[in-house]
C-alpha cells in the first residue's frame, strides 16, 4: 500500500562532493519495499522546487523505521536534499512503481552506473538470500565516483570499470571482460544512464539472456495519474512511474 | 453542522470539492491516499472517440510555481472507458464526470452519445480547451462560433448536465461563456491550462516535444480567479473554478469570486491527499465564520 508520510532527517553519509546517502526516520511502520521501488520526495523549504523528486529507495530498516536514499546532486532539488538539518521534516510518497523480478536464476549480472546503483543493494541482498550467484559490474568516470562497493561485496563479486582507468578496468561497462568469452549469466539487471542500459540490453539480447532495466524519466505525480512519464514500448506508451520503472528490455523499443 | 452540499445546475454534489480532469486519473490511482466517497466528484482523464497514444516524451516541464504539460489526451478511447474502466469505478460513492474531447464536431457528438447511454452518469464535461492536440481541442474554445457550434451539437445528444470547460487563451472569456450558455450549457468550468513554453538554455532546445504546452499550478491562480469573477458576473449558470488551487483558502477564494464548486488539479501531484484537506479546511472555515450553508460563499466577495 502506498502512503504519504512525514519523516525526519536522521543523518547523512557523504560519499564525495556531490554524492550522499540521506537517511530518514519515521514513527509509522514502513510498508514492504521491493528492490526497484522508489519514493517521491517533497524537497522541504524550497518554494522553487515545485514538484516532488523521484528517488529510488536505497534501503529500509523496518525495525528502526528508517529509510535511506543514495542521491547525486545534479540540480536544485537534489542539492537542497543534501543540505537539510538533522531532525528536519521530509515528506515522502512511497513505495512507488514496480520492482525487479527475481525468479529461478542461478547466476545473475547486475550492471549499474551513476546514481543507478541505488536499487542494487536491496536487490543484491534478495539474491543472496536465495543463494543466487551475483556479479556486480559498476561503471564510473573516475575512482572518485565509485561508491558502495563494500556493500555490494557482501552480496556478490564486484567488478569495476572507470573511464580514466583509475580503478578497475579502463573503459565503459560494456568493454568489461565479463561480456567477452563465456557469458554464462541467466539474467541481467541494469540501472543507470540510458546509453549504458541500451548497450547492456543489446548485449544481453544478443546472448539470449533476459534483461531488466530501470528507467529514470521525468515525473510529475509518480503514481500514474498525470501520464507525463511515458516510455514507448512494443505495446504503446507505458507509464514509467506505475508500469515501471523496471521494464524487461525485450518490451522496449531499444 | 455545516451544509456543504452544492447544486451545479440541477445536480447536487455532497460538497464543492472535485478533482480536475487529467490530474486524478480515473480515481483508482488515489485509493491508497483518499477516501473517494468523500469527494464532491471526480472529473476523469480526457476521453476521445478512438484510442490516442498522446504526444512524445518529454511531456512535462517544471516551472516557477507550476508546470507545463503536453500529454496530448493519451487515453484508450470511450469504448474502453465504458467497457473496462467505468464498471470498476462506478462503485465509488461520488459523482463521476467524463471529460470529452474531439478533433471534429462529429467526434464530440459520437462520444457524447455514448456517454449519454452510460447508466449512472449524470453529467459530462465538454473540453473545448485542450492546448496539446494538433486538431480540434482548444481550437473550438478560442472562437465563439465554434464553441457555440460544438456545445449545441453535444446539447442535442446529451440529456444530462452539460458542463463546458473554457479555455483561458482568449481575449474575452465572458464572450465565450455567454455563447455556450446560450447554446445550452448547464454550467461552465474554467480554466483549462494556459499555453506556455519552456526552453533549455544548455541544449538550446525546447523542453517539451511539442515545443508549447499547458501551464497549470499556483502560477496561474490570479488569472484564473479574475476569469472566474468575470464569467460569474456575465452568465447565470454555475461556474466551476479551476486553476492553481493548493489548499482550502485557495478554494474559498474561488468560491467568493463566484465558483459554485471547484476542481483541484496539479496540487494532486504535490500532495495526493490535498482534496481531503481542502474539504476539511472549507468546513473549518465555515465553522469559524458562522456559515451554515456553503452556498452562501458563492460570489460573496464584497466589492
Ligand atoms: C524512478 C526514478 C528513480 C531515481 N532514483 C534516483 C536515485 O536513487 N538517486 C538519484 O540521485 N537520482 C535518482 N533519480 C533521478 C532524480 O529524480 C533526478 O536527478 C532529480 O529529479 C533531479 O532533480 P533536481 O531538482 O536536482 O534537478 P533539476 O534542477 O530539476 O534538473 C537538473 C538536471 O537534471 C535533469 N533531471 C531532472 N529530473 C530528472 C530525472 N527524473 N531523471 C533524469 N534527469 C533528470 C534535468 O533535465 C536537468 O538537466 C531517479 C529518477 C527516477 C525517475
Ligand atoms: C498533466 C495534466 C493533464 C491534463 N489533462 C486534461 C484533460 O485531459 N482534460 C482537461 O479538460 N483538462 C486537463 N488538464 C487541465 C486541468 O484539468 C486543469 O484545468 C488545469 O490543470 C488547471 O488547474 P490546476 O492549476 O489546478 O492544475 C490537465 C492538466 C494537467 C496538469
Ligand atoms: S509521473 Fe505521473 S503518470 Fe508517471
Amino acid at each position: 500500500m502506498k502512503k504519504v508520510q512525514d519523516f525526519k532527517v536522521l543523518g547523512y553519509r557523504r560519499l564525495n562532493k556531490d554524492n550522499y546517502i540521506l537517511t530518514l526516520i519515521g514513527e509509522e511502520d514502513i510498508p514492504r519495499i521491493w528492490p526497484g521501488n522508489f519514493a517521491e520526495i517533497k524537497v522541504p523549504d524550497s518554494p522553487d522546487v515545485f514538484l516532488r523528486r523521484p528517488i529510488s529507495v536505497l534501503d529500509a530498516d523496518y525495525e528502526k523505521k528508517t529509510i535511506s536514499f543514495y542521491i547525486k546532486a545534479v540540480g536544485k532539488g537534489t542539492l537542497k536534499l543534501g543540505r537539510l538539518s538533522v531532525g528536519q521534516k521530509v515528506n515522502i510518497v512511497y513505495p512507488l512503481g514496480n520492482h525487479f523480478v527475481v525468479g529461478q536464476q542461478q547466476k545473475v549480472l547486475i550492471v549499474g552506473g551513476g546514481s543507478g546503483i541505488a536499487p542494487f543493494i536491496s536487490l543484491g541482498r534478495e539474491l543472496k538470500s536465495r543463494n543466487i550467484d551475483t556479479t556486480f559490474l559498476i561503471g564510473a568516470r573516475t575512482k572518485e565516483d565509485v561508491f558502495l562497493t563494500g556493500e555490494f561485496a557482501r552480496y556478490g563479486r564486484v567488478e569495476l570499470t572507470t573511464e580514466d582507468g583509475s580503478m578497475g578496468e579502463k573503459g565503459l561497462v560494456t568493454d568489461h571482460k565479463v561480456f567477452s568469452g563465456t557469458f554464462d549469466f541467466d539474467k541481467v539487471y541494469t540501472c543507470g544512464p540510458d546509453p549504458m542500459m541500451k548497450a547492456v540490453a543489446k548485449i544481453a539480447g544478443a546472448k539470449g539472456v533476459d534483461c531488466e532495466a530501470s528507467l529514470e524519466n521525468m515525473m510529475a505525480c509518480g503514481i500514474g495519474a498525470c501520464l507525463c512519464c511515458v516510455s514507448p514500448t512494443k505495446e504503446g506508451n507505458k507509464l514509467v512511474c506505475a508500469e515501471g520503472p523496471v521494464f524487461n528490455t525485450k518490451d522496449l523499443l531499444w | 453542522m455545516v451544509d456543504l452540499k452544492v447544486d451545479i445546475g440541477g445536480l447536487e454534489l455532497k460538497n464543492p470539492v472535485t478533482t480536475a480532469s487529467g490530474t486524478f486519473g480515473f480515481g483508482e490511482e488515489f485509493t491508497d491516499f483518499v477516501d473517494l466517497g468523500l469527494l464532491g466528484g471526480i472529473f476523469v482523464k480526457g476521453l476521445t472517440l478512438k484510442h490516442r497514444e498522446g504526444n512524445h516524451y518529454p511531456r512535462m516541464a517544471e516551472t516557477a510555481s507550476g508546470m507545463l504539460n503536453a500529454v496530448g489526451l493519451q487515453n484508450k478511447g470511450i469504448d474502453y472507458f465504458i467497457d473496462t474502466i467505468y464498471p470498476r469505478i462506478k462503485t465509488f460513492d461520488t459523482e463521476i464526470f467524463p471529460n470529452i474531447n474531439g478533433s471534429v464536431v462529429e467526434d464530440y457528438i459520437k462520444v457524447a452519445e455514448k456517454v449519454n447511454d452510460i447508466d449512472g452518469i449524470n453529467a459530462l464535461e465538454l473540453n473545448i480547451s485542450c492546448p496539446n492536440v494538433k486538431e480540434g481541442g482548444m481550437a473550438f474554445g478560442v472562437s465563439c462560433p465554434s464553441a457555440v457550434a460544438v456545445t449545441e451539437a453535444v446539447r442535442n445528444v446529451f440529456d444530462g448536465l452539460l458542463i463546458v470547460k473554457l479555455s483561458p487563451n482568449v481575449t474575452d472569456i465572458t464572450e465565450i461563456a455567454k455563447g455556450v450558455e446560450g447554446a445550452g450549457a448547464d454550467a461552465v468550468s474554467l480554466v483549462n491550462t494556459f499555453l506556455g513554453m519552456a526552453v533549455d538554455a544548455q541544449s538550446r532546445k525546447p523542453v517539451l516535444s511539442t515545443i508549447t504546452g499547458g501551464l497549470s499550478g499556483p502560477a496561474i491562480k490570479p488569472i484564473a480567479l479574475r476569469m472566474v469573477w468575470q464569467v460569474y458576473n456575465a452568465v447565470k449558470i454555475p461556474v466551476l473554478g479551476i486553476g492553481g488551487i493548493m489548499n482550502a483558502t485557495d478554494a474559498i477564494e474561488f468560491m467568493l469570486a463566484g465558483s459554485t464548486a471547484i476542481q483541484i488539479g496539479t496540487a494532486n501531484f504535490i500532495d495526493p491527499q490535498v482534496s481531503m484537506k481542502v474539504i476539511d479546511g472549507i468546513e473549518d472555515y465555515c465553522h469559524e465564520n458562522n456559515i451554515s450553508a456553503i452556498g452562501d460563499l458563492v460570489g460573496a466577495m464584497e466589492v
